[in-house]
């Protein structure tokens, strides 16, 4: 699960970081009403809060000036413009695709006037089995890049769960990144901080990119990025709180209410598969004909007919779809009782583009012999005898 | 000849009197595991019945005592996600040596932990968590697979091993192998998450080691380096044939695609770098699903 910056940089601060004063906002007026709570006789910032990164390099859709997600504003009057056309137009940053996404929140910041950025992350390391705290003395926006070309630049230290991150780690990691020993214990509050959150919230990954160092000699977190494990969701109620269902996808969300797992991609063939390894593999498929999948969508291991009409649903109201494959092997769950759901579903839904059914497993015979028999009143319905003639059928009626 | 389990395992559920443990511990017996009890906390004492095989078996309040009594060397675990990572350190701490951890949904960190606590434990091995089991064909079926698309080795006759990471997929591939005539020694399903118990690194091993397997399919998915490491692995130290298939190759980054352990990050974890990795190690990779039993017949054909 995702957060917001500025609810992600709440919880360091609860945790014992250091950030700079804000005032979450959603109309110009507040925003500049932040503004003479924040300037104290400079400027604030203002900053779009959405679920996308690279907020600062990207572009507000059919504005007419240079304008991304997160802007220094020196006047009262240029805070509350900003913030009106950043609530008005929808953003696109590398990681929002071209239509990019309505912003809705915005924080106004006091001005931290950063002299040097630095970046700190916690992420799990699968091949250790355990999370791994990583800093850099070159922190801002190109941190992949420094990833990539400098290994060596970034610091990294295992943290055993069991007992947290150790105050020599923190002091170690601290020096190492050049701060003089007065800085140090600054900067030791937000390791600390950052390892409680990850370690105490079940986060999957916590990053504080950039960690500043301000021209008075102040450390903050000045942006920071936290994602939690859905797993672990059920043990933090306080967590689970702060899930901003406006910025995640509806159909997704529908989906996730019916224990269905759903993804909607940028293609016209629709997908209904159970298990999400198949799943996967039947969008690949699809794609090596020369279709797009529509969606990746994993029914589970079995098939009901509530969870299929469901599915078909979900899937129709994409109007992009223009064909559907149905992969489904039947193991435990037989292929008769999940041909009479899709039959059923059929009927409920109407499929208004072709369906392609491929059905492997137990009581595969009898299956067929089930969708043959609805074959007039479901006319769009096509059975194939195996994944690779389901996936060419299914391309070649999408055409 | 098979890898870890065989027609002596002898077998306990973790969960037994639950739903799901009740439905497949019966379906294990039906297929010829020997099971020979059950845990839940609270129901010690009483006798589980399965429903379609009717097989009796006593229920234990605690792990230690079903080790006591039964003898039991491996646990399959079905308990909720807020307790299997407990379940697990029970069954180890217990003297099980295989864990079958079948449960989906266990918090990251908790694996974190319990990979911690079994270092202390070198003789246990746990398989998953969130798979399908573990199945030597004809012999034991820990797990929820459906055996009977499985093809057991004849006497003298060595099969194909299997490493997944996932559930659906390996029994598609499994079903291709049974259609081609070639029957399997055994087939791991080592789970979808992040921390699984065991890599396809040390069922290589287990399966190169095995005279029993005369090739082995590995299939992997998106997410993490485990397949890049498993391919390294396999140009150093495997002779036998090998043949893989890499899922997700049209996931985009950033999304979990179901998964928790199936999710591209940066420029990490993506299929182009496995598969080429698997390919320069000697795999013969399957370009599509429908393929995977074939590739495995060109890796035999290729080594003669």
């Amino acid at each position: 699960m995702k957060i917001h910056e500025y609810q992600a940089k709440e919880l360091l601060a609860a945790a014992g970081a250091a950030i700079p004063q804000h005032i979450v906002v959603r109309s110009g007026a507040e925003a500049a009403a932040a503004f003479d709570v924040l300037s104290n006789g400079g400027g604030v910032v203002v900053k779009a809060q959405v679920y996308a990164g690279g907020r600062g390099a990207g572009q507000l859709l059919d504005y007419p000036d240079k304008l991304g997600g997160v802007k220094f504003c020196p006047t009262r009057e240029l805070t509350q413009a900003v913030a009106e056309a950043m609530l008005r137009h929808r953003l696109r940053t590398r990681q929002t695709g071209p239509e990019g996404v309505p912003i809705r929140t915005l924080i106004v910041q006091a001005d931290a006037q950063p002299d040097r950025e630095y970046y700190l992350a916690m992420v799990l390391d699968r091949a250790a089995g355990l999370p791994l705290l990583m800093a850099c003395a070159e922190g801002g926006m190109e941190i992949e890049e420094i990833a990539a070309r400098h290994p060596e630049k970034i610091l990294k230290t295992y943290v055993a769960p069991e007992t947290g991150l150790l105050p020599f780690q923190a002091r170690r990691l601290a020096y190492e990144l050049g701060f003089t020993p007065a800085q140090v214990p600054q900067v030791e509050n937000i390791l600390h901080a950052l390892a409680r959150v990850f370690l105490q919230k079940d986060a999957t990954l916590a990053e504080i990119n950039p960690l500043a160092l301000t021209r008075n000699g102040q450390i903050v977190v000045l942006d920071a990025k936290i994602d939690f494990d859905d797993n672990a969701l059920f043990r933090h109620p306080d967590i689970a709180a702060l899930r901003d269902v406006q910025e995640e996808n509806p159909l997704e969300i529908r989906a996730a209410q019916a224990h269905l797992n759903y993804i909607q991609l940028d293609g016209t063939i629709g997908c209904l598969v159970n298990g999400a390894g198949l799943a996967m593999a039947t969008m690949d498929i699809i794609k090596y004909y020369g279709g797009q999948p529509a969606n990746f969508l994993d029914v589970g291991g079995s098939v009901t007919p509530e969870g299929a009409i469901e599915a078909f649903r979900i899937i129709l109201s994409d109007a992009k779809v223009r064909g559907i494959l149905v992969n489904v092997f039947g193991g435990i769950a037989r292929c008769d009782l999940i041909a009479e759901a899709l039959v059923q579903a059929g009927r409920e839904v109407g499929f208004r583009v072709p369906v392609v059914v491929r059905l492997e497993g137990t009581n595969a015979e009898k299956a067929r012999q089930i969708l043959a028999e609805a074959a007039n009143e479901l006319p769009t319905l096509k059975t194939a005898a195996d994944l690779a003639a389901a996936a060419q059928l299914v391309v070649e009626l999408s055409r | 000849m098979s890898i870890l389990v065989d027609a002596t395992t002898r077998v306990i559920c973790q969960g037994i009197t639950g739903k799901a443990g009740t439905f497949h511990t019966d379906q294990c017996l039906l297929y010829g595991t020997q099971f020979v009890g059950g845990v839940t906390p609270g129901r010690g004492g009483t006798t589980w019945r399965g429903p379609q095989s009717g097989k009796e078996l006593p229920v234990f309040n605690t792990v230690a005592e079903a080790v006591r009594q039964t003898g039991a060397t491996a646990s399959m675990v079905f308990v909720p996600p807020a307790g299997a990572a407990d379940a697990i350190m029970e069954a180890a701490d217990a003297g099980i040596t295989l864990i079958v951890a079948i449960t989906e949904g266990i918090p990251v960190l908790d694996m974190v932990r319990v990979k911690r606590f079994l270092t202390s434990k070198p003789q246990v091995r746990l398989i998953g968590p969130n798979c399908p089991g573990i199945i030597t064909p004809g012999q034991c079926k820990i797990g929820i697979m459906p055996g009977y698309i499985h093809t057991p080795c004849a006497p003298g006759q060595a099969g194909v091993g299997v490493i997944s990471r996932s559930g659906t997929l390996t029994y598609e591939a499994v079903f291709q192998l049974t259609r081609l005539g070639l029957p399997q020694s055994t087939c791991v399903g080592i789970g979808g998450d992040p921390v699984p118990g065991t890599t396809q690194v040390e069922l290589l091993e287990l399966f190169n080691n095995d005279p029993g397997t005369s090739a082995i399919l590995l299939i992997g998915e998106i997410g993490g380096d485990a397949e890049e490491r498993a391919a390294a692995y396999a140009a150093q130290h495997v002779r036998k044939p090998l043949a893989a298939f890499i899922a997700g190759q049209t996931a985009p980054p950033g999304r979990r695609m179901g998964h928790a352990g199936a999710i591209i990050s940066g420029s990490s974890g993506g299929a182009a770098s496995k598969i080429a990795a698997l390919t320069q190690a000697g795999f013969e990779v399957a370009a599509t699903p429908a393929e995977m039993g074939l590739a495995v017949q060109r890796a035999l054909s290729r080594q003669r």
